[in-house]
């Protein structure tokens, strides 16, 4: 209770005492992080609990469009762009295609887990991963210093034409090859 | 190195409310935790798959915020993260390509299930 009292008391004080550090643009900053952080993981944590599995392909692309806001946030809207129209857009209705191709009984129960030992080892092997990544993260002082570097499309598009182009192009034949994979995968090499 | 147990309540919160590069790494560790999970606990190859992405997505928030955060002069990170979304967006074609022709070959889709590699 006390502690509660001091804490209420020290964020009053601070909130006071250092309202030259702490203008209305670092709040809504940290607000509208926060609620787009919030809307990822939690959609994120409903894909890996969700019983039905077309619930967990829906709530991924709830995860993606948080993302994508995050990346709009970071003053990057083209990447906030492709994330939308790849991930938001493409990647889910293939996912949901898929997986309507891929059953004929009743969803409900479509999502199964592991037995209870595996989930127990997964939850310990991905939250000491976590730790260790937070550890290491709170750890480092970093020291945000942000540039502004102008227009993002043309810069992007600059530095595609010109230093990396080989990837770019070895990116173009990679979804080629991707697309008539896919193709010969899923209808069958013999069959005409 | 910053010594954690000489921070109060302030600073935690003052930390909390400046977002910065560190707040973006540890939302894709969280992200990425998730995904891991789902990728060992998931039994359907398409859950397996979702949960590829969700770790593809969690590593290109990391290429975004650096270059946000960081002094570079260029738009390098954003470019790393556009390639990326071009791998993982071929990568789940042919993932769900495979995923329906396995179901068409054996009739099921849990992992567990396919131990042979004839015919």
């Amino acid at each position: 209770m006390n502690e509660a009292v001091n804490l209420i008391h020290g964020v009053v004080n601070w909130g006071m005492g250092t309202a030259a550090d702490l203008d209305m643009g670092t709040l809504i900053d940290a607000s509208v992080f926060y609620a787009l952080m919030w809307v990822s993981v939690l959609s994120a944590l409903g894909v890996v609990l969700c019983k039905n599995v077309v619930h967990s392909a829906l709530l991924l692309t709830a995860s993606f469009i948080g993302v994508g806001c995050l990346y709009i946030y970071m003053s990057s809207p083209f990447i906030g762009a492709v994330q939308f129209l790849v991930y938001g857009g493409a990647v889910a209705i293939l996912i949901v295609m898929a997986l309507m191709l891929t059953r004929r009984d009743d969803m409900s129960e479509s999502n199964p887990s592991r037995n209870i030992w595996c989930r127990v080892g997964a939850a310990v092997i991905s939250g000491l991963f976590f730790c260790c990544m937070a550890l290491v993260t709170l750890l480092t002082p970093f020291k945000n210093v942000t540039v502004d570097l102008g227009d993002s499309v043309t810069g992007l598009a600059d530095m595609m034409l010109t230093k990396y182009i080989i990837p770019f192009e070895v990116a173009a034949v990679l979804l080629l090859i991707a697309m008539i994979g896919a193709l010969v995968l899923a209808k069958g090499a013999h069959e005409s | 190195m910053i010594d954690i147990f000489s921070l109060s309540v302030m600073d935690i919160v003052n930390w909390s409310l400046h977002v910065g590069l560190a707040h973006f790494l540890l939302l894709a560790a969280v992200l990425f935790s998730i995904g891991l999970y789902g990728l060992l606990t998931k039994k359907g190859i398409i859950s397996t798959l979702m949960c590829v992405e969700l770790m593809l997505n969690a590593a290109n928030i990391n290429l975004v915020a650096f270059n946000h955060y960081r002094p570079f002069q260029d738009f390098s990170g954003q470019l790393m993260a556009i390639f990326s979304v071009a791998v993982a967006a071929s990568e789940v074609a042919v993932g769900i390509a495979l995923a329906f022709r396995i179901y068409r070959e054996h009739g099921s889709i849990h992992v567990d299930e396919l131990n042979n590699m004839k015919g």
